[in-house]
Formats: C-alpha cells, structure tokens, sequence
C-alpha cells in the first residue's frame, strides 16, 4: 500500500537526482569544449544552455554566455529551479516528505548530497575549481543511486522512483540531442558525412558516453551512428529506448501487482514499439527535430498520465 | 540558592546511581570524550534529527545539542514518580470524560464554571462524546522537575500531542552507538519498545464496532512543521503510515487515505494537529491541515483519534492549579507528585502580589508553550520586567505565575570537564486499557550556566535518561 502522495514525492525525489547529475554533466561537456577550442566558445556555453531547456530564464538574467555565468546558473543559482543546487533542495525536500518509504541508507546519501552540495556551492564558483565542484555533483547524485539500488526493495516503492528517472533522463537526452543538431547540422546534406568536428564528442561526453561509442561503432564520430546510439540502442542507458524498456517494465510490474491495466500502460507500450520499429534511417528521412519534439511532448504525457492513473494528486 | 546536583550534591560524594558512571568515567581520556562528543553531533545530522525554530528563517533546521552524559534515576525514584504520574494520568482521563458529560466536578464548586465555558480548549463538539474504551488523552508528557533528593513537581501535563519522544529513542541508540562498553557495565532499563507499545496502545483502543485489525495512521501537518522529523520517525517505527490532511478524505462514512491503488479506510488516528485545525467544517474553516468531515466519522464510532479533540482543557495553565484538587476529587486520594505552588493573576489580589514580587517569579501565558511569551524573573532586567507588568495589567487571566524553583542539575560535558547544569524531564505515558510508563523520558537541559530554561527553541539541549535496573 503507497499514499499517492508519497508515489509523487518519490517521483519527483529521482526526476530531481537525475536533473541535478545531467546539470553536471551538461557542464562538465560544455567546459571540454571550452577547454580544447582556440576560438569563443559563446556558441558552445549557449547550446548548454538550450539543452537545459532553462534558455529563457538564463536570457532574462544574463546577456553573455560566459562559462562563469552559465554554470554558476546550471549548477549554483537557486533561483533557476533546475540547477543542480536546487534540484539537489528539491530531490531532499521530496526525500524529507517520504522518508518512511526510504532506506536509512538511501535517505542519508541524499541528506549527506545536500549537505556537501551546499557547502561545496556556498560560494561562487572559482573557475579553477569548476571541474572539482561537477565531480563532486557526480558523486553525490553515484552515491546516491547505489544506496538506493543496493538497499532498496524492488516493490512499489522502487518502481515509481525508477519512473521518475526514467522520464527526465529519456527527456534530457532527447533535449541534449535535439538541441546539437540544431546547432550542428546546418544541412541535411552533412547527415551522412564522416565529422571531424570535436562538438560531437561533447554531444557524447554530456550523455557519459563517449568512451562507449567506439566500442559499439567506428571510431569515426557519425552523426547517424551518434542519434542510432542515442535513440535505439537498448543497450546505452541513456538511450531513449533503454529508458523506456525500463519504463515500461516498472509499468508492468505495478500493473501485474495491482491487477489493473490504465492507460498509462498502453501508453508506454506505444512509444516502445514506435521506438522498437524505428530505423536511424527512417527517422532521418522524416525528421530527427520532428521525432524529438514528438518523443519529448509523448514522454511528458506519459509523466502526466502515471500521475492521473496512480493519484499521485 | 544551591540547586540540588544530582550526581554530587555535595562534598560528601557521588550519589549512589551515578557511582559506576562516575568510576567509568574517571578512567576515560577527555580528548577521546571530545571526539565522542563531535561523533555525536555528525549522527544527528547525517540522519536528519532536526527541529525548526519559528520565526528563525536562516536556520530553517537545527540540531537540539546533544550531551554525552546521561541523566541517571534509580531503580526506587523512578518507581515513586511513575506511582505518581499513574495517578495523576487516571485523574486526567477522568476529569476529562466529566467535563464532557455530568461536569460533576463544577457542580461540587471544585472548579469555577467559567474556567471551562471561556475556555478555548473546551470543544462543545466533544459534549457526550464517549471516544473508544474511554481514553481521552493516549500519549502523554508528563514535565517534571526536581528540586531536591525527594522533591519531584509536575511542572506541566502534556496532555494535547507531546513532543519530544523520537529524542528519547535516538538519544539511547546514540549513546548505545558511541559508548556500547558502559552498557555492559551498567544495567539500564530499555526505552528501545516505545513505538511497539505506542502502536499495541492505539490498537487497544481501536473503534469498539470494528473488527479484525485496524489501520493505523500518523497525521502530520506537513514537513515544514517543527516536529516533523519526530512524525516521520514514530511512523517508521510503528510500520504505519504517515498522511497529511490532504491524503485523507471522508468516504462511506470513514476516513480513508489516497493510495496508488484507491481509497483505504484508517481505523485509529494518531494526530500531530492541533484541534483548531483537525475538521474545518468544525472548526477553523482555513485549515488545509485537517480532513472536513472527521468529526462526524468521530462522533459516529468509526474512528479512533489520539489524543481525543478537546483534551487541551485538561492541560491548561489554568486548570493546572487546581490539579490537587481534581485529582483528589476523582481519586480520593491526595496527589502523590506535587504541583508547583501557582498564583492566578485573574485574582485581584495575587495579580498585585505578582506585579509586586516579578522579580522572584516566573510568568507564563496560560495556553502559551514552548517557554515562548514567557517572563523569568530573576534573570529579566527591570525594564523587560516594567514592560511585562503592564502586559500583566492589561490582561490578568491571561498569566499564571510561579515562584522561580531552584531545578536540580546533573553535569554536562564542557571543554574543561563536568559542569552542573539545569534539567528537567519528560516521561511519556501511554493509555489504553492499562497506563505504561516506558522507563525514560526526554531529560532536557539548561546549556548555558545558571540558566532555568530549557526549552529547545530556548536554547536547551537534550541528554539520555537512565532508570537503573537495580
């Protein structure tokens, strides 16, 4: 038995986790770029920031998309309700409201995160010390998830925590990708092209992937190779189709122990088969913009639906 | 005035309960004693055993300063104070069910009438309403203080929803975590079975139609409030639920929480809110805290609250001077635990009594708590005392006053060694078809010297408390 409230808190508890840890990263591939570029990288630190869907927010605040600015509103402003600081407040806000439904050991790896996170963060961020501070984020959001894969029950509890994470990590990567190409591919006539072009490792490396590419694919950075691995491959867990296995299969189980179907369920299913069916080539010819914008607004729906189906309200 | 020091009253030696803590703590090194004293204060805080202070913004949540030291009652003291707090809990609970039926004790002229009819905490609601097995008040705080080896007061009845247990229980499993060794040497009375007690106590007293075994649930008014971390960790122990008001809704004519899987029917309640906000069809229509509609699933038998609404009339300021006479009344015999001698400023002549003599006494609003809105004398500089007078003038009933009483003190760890400080102590009681007493209490203590406040919000600490097993 779980109050619908507590399955709420839950939810949002790992989108949070998982929000804080992909600020990290976004950043941590933003400040590569920065790193191993001679000219401005103006360019690079703004499509950090479309691909935290935060744009808007940044543009009333700053003018400039200097690194100081960017990551000090990713990772350290809390006004910016998605920073991972205020990701980290939320996700232990939420922790707080569950915390019966919680193990000793997973609830103090999240109090133990906000705690270091905030004293870690209580000051500006001095550039040299940029790449500590996002390790340190990294770690806290690793620990975190190890208590909680090593200690929690798999019962029903576990399955919409793991909701949670699926939702927001198929939505960033999604995000991630969508704004990259964007930036990166001016025409469609580059799709099919060999890349020598250090941005597209940043689309990897901001997904932790990059090392893992070449041991699926060429060495050689192919832009239909980087969204086949991104979308369909069921093996890269952050892939789209990875997250959605794992969605649909939390799905099941609730659906299997209360013994009732909702819509929701069919509404997991739909997107995995469409995922299941699809070719790199086919969404190529279609629209990989269109297919996102389409998995992005379906994968909310579904965040929603779980929400109405289960009473999280 | 010399308080009474519980541990070493005088030059003659330590008394006879802390002498195998005293020989145990001679051969130990204060630097390691320090370290322990830090290791404590990292438990706290990793696991969260915070409180919020009111009106503070900055440290939204804060940690009660723990002392390594615990506070030691014998096997005899402790059998005394609890044949005490049994007799004033009875007469609680008996006051309790008469007020809200016969009020025989007003029509003896034991008590004025209006101290009931101008009370806020007496709910009309609760006129003829009989709760389940006839146990109004289920947990209780009984607050008592020491002023000598045999002089024990009850400075306060808790008797609404005391706080403070989930530092009994944490403070024992701290000090079990950073001293094991004295356990083996010590023989000291469990406290770890309280949430198993508390919920055997609240399913004794499970609706009286209902069958099978209840559904229990903790209500909370939320995590913003200063106890939450308390409401959380009695739920977790006790294996049920912890809800809030919005969970909840009355349907069939219970009260039923919202699950993942539908509506499902709790049984006994143990509320952390306050009555004002419980129903707001009954009471404050504002409150986002309550379940509309619990009072008529309550008045109707299909619900056990614990502590039942209106129990705050027994545990009023004002009602507390007249606790002698309301326990003699209901169980013709003279209070074993002494109140605190009390002056009622409503009366004229002790309202100038009190204004002459602030200096020496301690004034508290009578439904205040939490040593807010309190004025102690003693340590008051005149102009917080002229300011406080004219408060007293204004509005007379309002304040009860008590002469300042020399609290015992027990030694706290300081950087030079063991230093005597205040204490008080808050045993807490269950009832059902019996009263238990887990052996304990939360023993909160004056960290600044000299200081006769104790209260956490005051900057109070908090010690374990041992009854010996001899």
């Amino acid at each position: 038995m779980l109050l619908g409230r507590v399955a709420n808190g839950l939810y949002w508890m790992n989108r949070y986790i998982e929000r804080a840890e992909n600020m990290a990263r976004l950043v941590d591939a933003g400040l590569r770029m920065a790193l191993t570029r001679t000219q401005s990288a103006e360019e690079e630190w703004k499509s950090v920031v479309l691909s935290a869907g935060v744009d808007s927010a940044f543009a009333s605040k700053y003018s400039e998309y200097t690194p100081a600015n960017v990551s000090d509103f990713l990772i350290r402003d809390t006004t910016n309700p998605s920073s991972a600081m205020a990701s980290m407040e939320t996700a232990r806000f939420n922790a707080r409201m569950v915390r019966t439904a919680l193990t000793r050991e997973t609830w103090e790896a999240i109090n133990e995160a906000w705690m270091s996170l905030k004293r870690v963060l209580a000051n500006p961020i001095d550039e040299r010390d940029l790449p500590s501070v996002l390790d340190a984020i990294k770690r806290e959001t690793a620990l975190i998830r190890g208590c909680f894969y090593g200690t929690m029950l798999r019962n029903e509890i576990f399955d919409f925590a793991q909701i949670g994470t699926y939702v927001e990590r198929a939505d960033n990567t999604a995000r991630i990708l969508d704004v990259k190409y964007y930036v990166l591919l001016p025409s469609v006539s580059w799709v099919g092209s060999t890349l020598d072009n250090s941005q597209w490792e940043s689309i990897l490396r901001s997904v932790s992937a990059h090392r893992s590419y070449r041991w699926v694919y060429d060495a050689e950075y192919k832009p239909t190779n980087i969204a086949d691995y991104l979308i369909l491959n069921g093996r890269m867990p952050r892939s789209l189709t990875f997250c959605y296995r794992f969605l649909a299969e939390h799905l099941r189980f609730r659906e299997e122990d209360y013994g009732l179907r909702l819509p929701c369920h069919q509404q997991v299913e739909d997107i995995l088969s469409k995922l299941r069916s699809s070719s790199v080539k086919r969404i190529f010819d279609e629209g990989l913009h269109e297919f996102l914008t389409d998995f992005i607004r379906d994968n909310n729906r579904l965040g929603g639906e779980v929400a109405a189906n289960y009473r999280f309200h | 005035m010399v308080a009474f020091d519980e541990m070493q009253p005088d030059q003659s030696g330590i008394r006879h309960s802390y002498a195998a803590y005293d020989r145990w703590w001679q051969q130990q090194d204060p630097a390691r004693l320090g370290e322990k004293m830090r290791d404590a204060e990292r438990v706290f805080r990793k696991t969260g055993i915070t409180f919020a202070v009111y009106g503070e913004e900055e440290a939204a949540e804060r940690l009660i300063p723990f002392d390594i030291v615990p506070r030691i009652l014998s096997g005899a003291e402790w059998r005394r104070l609890t044949q005490g707090i049994e007799q004033r809990v009875q007469a609680l609970n008996a006051f309790l069910d008469d007020i809200y039926h016969r009020q025989e004790i007003l029509r003896a002229g034991r008590i004025p009438k209006r101290l009931i009819a101008e009370n806020d905490a007496f709910l009309p609601e609760m006129i003829g309403v009989r709760p389940p097995a006839g146990v109004y008040t289920h947990i209780i705080g009984t607050d008592i203080v020491r002023t000598g080896e045999n002089e024990f007061f009850v400075l306060e009845d808790n008797a609404r929803t005391p706080s403070g247990v989930s530092y009994m229980l944490e403070n024992r499993e701290t000090m079990m975590q950073l001293f094991p060794e004295l356990f083996q040497k010590i023989r000291v009375r469990p406290v770890e079975n309280y949430p198993q007690l508390l919920r055997q106590s609240l399913a004794a007293v499970r609706p009286e139609n209902l069958r099978g075994t209840p559904t229990m649930a903790v209500l909370t008014p939320g995590s913003y409030n200063s106890a939450y971390f308390e409401h959380a960790f009695l739920a977790d122990q006790m294996g049920v639920e912890l809800v809030e008001g919005h969970d909840l809704r009355v349907v069939d004519g219970h009260v039923a929480m919202r699950t993942t899987e539908g509506y499902k029917q709790i049984d006994v309640l143990y509320r952390r809110v306050d009555d004002a906000f419980l129903d707001p069809l009954t009471f404050r229509p504002d409150s986002a805290l309550g379940v509309p509609g619990i009072m008529d699933v309550y008045r109707a038998g299909n619900i056990t609250i614990a502590n039942a609404p209106g129990t705050g009339i027994a545990d009023d300021k004002a009602i507390y001077s007249y606790m002698p006479d309301i326990i003699e009344f209901y169980t013709g015999r003279k209070a074993i635990l002494q109140n605190i001698q009390t002056f009622r400023c409503s009366e004229p002549d002790t309202l100038k009594y009190v204004q002459e003599n602030l200096k020496d006494l301690v004034v508290k609003e009578v439904h205040g708590s939490g040593g807010y809105g309190m004025l102690v004398g003693p340590t008051a500089t005149k102009k917080e005392r002229e300011t406080f007078s004219k408060k007293l003038a204004a509005n007379p009933s309002n304040y009860i006053a008590q002469p300042t009483l020399s609290l015992s003190t027990c030694p706290i760890m300081t950087e030079a060694g063991l230093s005597p400080r205040h204490v008080d102590l808050r045993p807490f009681v269950l009832v059902s078809d019996k009263i238990q007493i887990v052996p304990g209490g939360l023993t909160r203590v004056a960290l600044k010297q000299g200081s006769l406040v104790v209260n956490s919000s005051q900057g109070g600490g908090t010690k374990d408390t041992w009854v010996l097993d001899d």
